[in-house]
């Protein structure tokens, strides 16, 4: 199981939690978790999110592994300039 | 692909190499957008609503189309939907469907045999346009009655009774502010805005466009992502991208605003129906009322701060409007806005606004100028105030490895203490000042990106190189990824040439933005470098009989790994690039990835400023940036970067915005009233490169492009208060308003 | 509406053309003559994009109907270099990193060789105040100004 921080605005699809746990050992594994857990989170997911794994954005990586003591955030997809 | 610890005492990386494309630049050789010409090539235009809203009823083309030296005249109706729901509202910024959004929104275009014949017949298209009520400010669009720009756009998560001009509600942060706020020994609350600006890039939208009766395409334009713009373009004209190839010509200048079509589908859709190739070009009162400028914003800052400087709770309430569609920009400005502090509480919300204003595009670090101008302005009044110093408290609160970022992730090594430092220990922050003049400072932060890269190498039969890529050039990268490549090969320079390759020759490359390029291709160069050095490697083991493992890559040669491996003479590239066809065939190296670990880049701007109280004008004394670049490639162009985005700070900052009238119509769409700076408002800019690795990056490399514009808003505004003993907190700071500002 | 018969002079070769009257020195010299060198900025003489020398002269070359240049000569950045010998100003523009996208360059280019033939001995803030009408998006001056001075100073050594 690993620990995933939502920011705040998600909250409210899981209950004002803004730190849940899924089952899950890479990026898709963790969206999909999100997904079938929170169905309120899927309309964000669908439309781009990055994950930060300890420290580092990933932007769209789904075999990025996720280890159950990793840092993970979830993030909006990004774009610069 | 982490640092590489083997490194190392660079040899090219680090150097001031001259760049590939100068000779073309100086001499006027260089094609940008609006240089290439075709054999039967057609003018286009586009005519635009002069209504900021307005429902388009009818639209009547026929007396254009009858006009002599007219082949093609086209609406929305020549256009698909978009595959894709999300790249509609691309689509319709490009060319109005039921509704023109704003002043200047395209709604036909036609294409004729020269550019008075083209002119004539926008004339002579009619459109029976129903005006609409308009809004163009952020407070008048949240108003109860204020008109709905777009119907079914408001944010899904909203909560009840929000407008439905509204299209995003975000929040970011943790703690517990109201503990936060009850520690501190101050608390201040304030109301800054900012106005929209431009990214002001001298040269204006230009296309070639060419498509033929069998459905395949050729674009010629001036973008900043040409593979984006093929899967857009593609998309609106129901072609597959493989059928369209489009080639990036020089730009000049993007900064953010040339990442996205305005009129490249156009020009497709023109010269498919004429069959003729179409060059369709922006006049500069075009780019300013129909591209895409910034958001304007609306923020309210809550600071709470101790006695001795440390900040116990910081909350953001931010506003933006990114005109008539949806705009995301807030979520970046919410996440960046106090992303320079160590905070245990902190909280920023954010909402985007419609308005009847042109679409929205990135310029610089989207969404964090206005939102670190807002922070770094009350975290400075705090330190007036209580008589600290600002740099001090700055460090004080400055966010280090460990720290939990204010929009969520843990930081690894930044730079933000060491560009703190360096300030406080450089001579201009000791300088003395003189009466009417103020010294502001302030941080900047920028996330940089990676994202999808393909890089080639192929070696030439002679050992010299040639380096595909396919990220448009806007500030020298082609010699910095030249370099990298030279130094990983253990080859001069100048035996490397880097070229940017069209979409029929290279993979997918994202757009150039995020700074992302001397990051994101350098990397993949370097990868597809140690890919070429394998396969020499492993040619040279064939003919020397032995195994891979015992060929080594050193100084340019292929050598045995030592003594055991055998007693071989080092073979050079050149060498094994003229044996190359009879061991095997052509060599060449690949990498193609989605690269992630970019490092966030910090910087901390000082400047000095003389306001003249009789004329509110600000000279700008003494400017220094401080930076961190992690690995400085080629450090004129990383200065160059700096200096570059300072100066658009500074434009922001004391005179550029759009100006909207009570018609809802830009009042000033040109450069005489839209002021960017001069040579001659300016000193020089000075520069300091600091370099604390990214671990991310196989030689250390932060992206530079974006942070620079950050800090200039605040530091100026900083510097303006303690000039003239009164606060503004509006931009720009243009003298009516700080003659309005002495007055009390 | 007929056409006007213009002769005149670019980069030193004579050159006849003909164009419409309401037509811009800047589009003919883009548009006809294939020098698309000097840039089209703004149309409206802001940025200085655009310049050449009409007879010696800096003018904003969309500001210049293409008829005047009848009996005059119009000098470009094409006409800067010698051959293959680039003039000092475009060496020392590369030198100094003083381009950084290059779409301005040209202009400043004219712009900067009018200065120095007018004032060989500039001081940066005649540099800074000569050049207030060519319009940098990118590099913020600096290294443009650096440029010149250097450049300046080059060509006073002879």
């Amino acid at each position: 199981m690993v620990q995933v921080r939502l920011w705040g605005s998600l909250r409210e699809a899981t209950g004002g939690r803004d730190v849940v746990e899924v089952n899950a050992s890479d990026f898709k594994g963790v969206l999909r978790e999100l997904e079938a857990n929170y169905p309120g989170l899927k309309d964000r997911i669908e439309r781009g999110v990055s994950l930060a794994i300890d420290g580092v954005i990933y932007r769209e990586a789904w075999f990025q592994p996720v280890r159950p003591d990793s840092e993970v955030v979830l993030m909006p997809l990004m774009v610069g300039g | 692909m982490a640092l590489d610890d083997r490194k190392r005492a660079f040899k090219v990386v680090g150097t001031r190499v001259p760049r590939p494309d100068g000779i073309d630049k100086v001499t006027g050789r260089a094609l940008y957008g609006a240089d290439m010409s075709a054999p039967g090539m057609l003018h286009g235009a586009i005519l635009r609503s002069p209504h900021a809203h307005a429902r388009i009823r009818a639209i009547d083309t026929s007396r254009a189309e009858a006009l002599p030296g007219v082949k093609a005249v086209v609406t929305s109706a020549d256009f698909c939907r978009a595959k894709h729901s999300f790249n509609q509202d691309a689509l319709d910024h490009c060319m109005a469907r039921e509704k023109a959004l704003y002043d200047g929104h395209a709604v036909a275009a036609v294409a004729a045999t020269s550019k008075s014949a083209a002119r004539a017949a926008l004339e002579l298209i009619a459109v029976e346009y129903e005006v609409l009520p308009h809004v163009t400010e952020i407070e008048d669009a949240l108003k109860p009655d204020a008109p709905v720009v777009q119907e079914d756009r408001r944010a899904r998560n909203a909560p009840e009774g929000t407008h439905p001009n509204v299209t995003h509600v975000v929040s970011f942060g943790h703690g517990d502010l109201e503990a936060g706020f009850a520690r501190a020994d101050r608390v201040i609350e304030r109301s800054f805005r900012t106005a929209a600006t431009h990214q002001g890039y001298i040269e204006p939208h230009a296309c070639l466009a060419s498509v033929t009766p069998d459905g395949r395409g050729e674009l010629w334009c001036c973008t900043q992502g040409h593979y984006y713009v093929r899967e857009l373009c593609a998309d609106f004209l129901g072609m597959d991208t493989s059928q369209l190839r489009v080639t990036a010509s020089e730009i000049g200048g993007g900064f953010g605003g040339k990442t996205t079509v305005t009129i490249e589908p156009v020009a497709l859709a023109l010269s498919r129906k004429a069959g003729r190739p179409v060059k369709l070009v922006m006049s500069r009162d075009e780019v300013f009322r129909a591209s895409g400028p910034t958001v304007s914003s609306w923020s309210d800052i809550k600071i709470g701060m101790t006695r001795d400087g440390r900040i116990t709770a910081a909350q953001a309430m931010l506003r933006y409007q990114g005109g008539a569609f949806p705009c995301g920009t807030v979520e970046l400005g919410a996440m960046s806005a106090f992303a320079a502090y160590d905070l245990e509480a902190v909280r920023a919300d954010g909402i985007n606004v419609m308005t009847n204003r042109p679409r929205q595009a990135a310029y610089r670090a989207p969404g964090a100028p206005m939102a670190i101008y807002a922070v770094e302005s009350t975290v400075d009044e705090l330190c007036q105030e209580l008589g600290l110093d600002p740099l001090e408290v700055r460090l004080k609160n400055a966010a280090r490895k460990g720290t939990k970022s204010a929009y969520g992730p843990t930081f690894d090594d930044i730079g933000l203490v060491a560009t703190l430092e360096a300030a406080k220990a450089h001579p201009h922050y000791a300088a003395p000042l003189c009466p009417n003049q103020g010294r502001g400072l302030s941080c900047g932060f920028w996330f940089n990106f990676g994202g999808n890269t393909c890089v080639t190498l192929n070696l030439d039969a002679d050992g010299t190189v040639g380096v595909t890529e396919g990220n448009p050039d806007i500030g020298g990268s082609r010699a910095s990824i030249s370099m990298m490549a030279a130094e990983e090969l253990g080859i001069p320079y100048d035996k490397v040439r880097t070229i940017v390759a069209d979409t029929a020759s290279l993979g997918f490359n994202d757009v150039t933005d995020g700074s992302r390029v001397t990051f994101a291709v350098g990397l993949a160069t370097i990868e597809a470098a140690r890919d070429m050095i394998r396969k020499m490697c492993a040619r040279v083991a064939k003919i020397w009989d032995i195994d891979e493992e015992a060929v080594i890559w050193e100084d340019g040669c292929a050598r045995p790994a030592g003594p055991n491996a055998g007693d071989f003479e080092p073979m050079s590239i050149a060498e094994i690039a003229a044996i190359a066809n009879k061991t095997g065939g052509p060599i060449a190296g690949h990498h193609e990835v989605n690269a992630d670990g970019a490092g966030v880049s910090f910087g901390v701007h000082l400047v000095d400023v003389e306001v003249d109280p009789e004329t509110g004008h600000t000279k700008i004394l003494r400017y220094t940036v401080f930076q961190d670049a992690g690995k400085a490639v080629h450090p004129d162009y990383v200065e160059g970067q700096m200096q570059g985005g300072a100066v658009q700070g500074i434009g922001w900052a004391l005179n550029e915005e759009y100006i909207y009238g009570e018609d809802g119509r830009l009042q000033n769409p040109g450069f005489l009233d839209y002021r960017i700076p001069v040579a001659s408002d300016l000193p020089k800019i000075d520069t300091v490169i600091l370099e604390i690795p990214n671990p991310g990056h196989p030689y250390g490399v932060r992206g530079v492009g974006e942070t620079s514009i950050v800090p200039p808003l605040a530091a100026l505004s900083n510097a303006v208060a303690r000039a003239i003993g009164a606060r503004l907190h509006e931009l720009p700071m243009s003298p009516p308003r700080i003659l309005q500002a002495l007055k009390g | 509406m007929s056409r006007i018969h213009v002769r005149t002079t670019i980069n030193g070769d004579a050159v006849e053309y003909l164009c419409e009257a309401g037509q811009s020195l800047l589009d003919v010299l883009r548009d006809d003559l294939g020098l698309t060198g000097t840039k089209e900025g703004c149309g409206t003489g802001d940025c200085g994009a655009c310049s050449v020398l009409l007879d010696g002269r800096l003018v904003c070359s969309c500001l210049v109907l293409a008829a005047e240049a009848d009996q005059r000569s119009v000098e470009t950045v094409e006409g800067l270099a010698d051959g293959d010998r680039l003039h000092p100003l475009q060496q020392k523009f590369l030198d100094h990193a003083a381009l950084q996208c290059g779409i301005c360059t040209p202009g400043f280019l004219v712009a900067a060789r009018a200065l120095l033939e007018k004032n060989p001995t500039p001081s940066e803030t005649d540099v800074r105040y000569w050049l207030a009408g060519n319009l940098c998006r990118c590099t913020g001056y600096d290294k443009i100004v650096a440029a010149v001075m250097d450049a300046a100073a080059q060509m006073r050594k002879g």
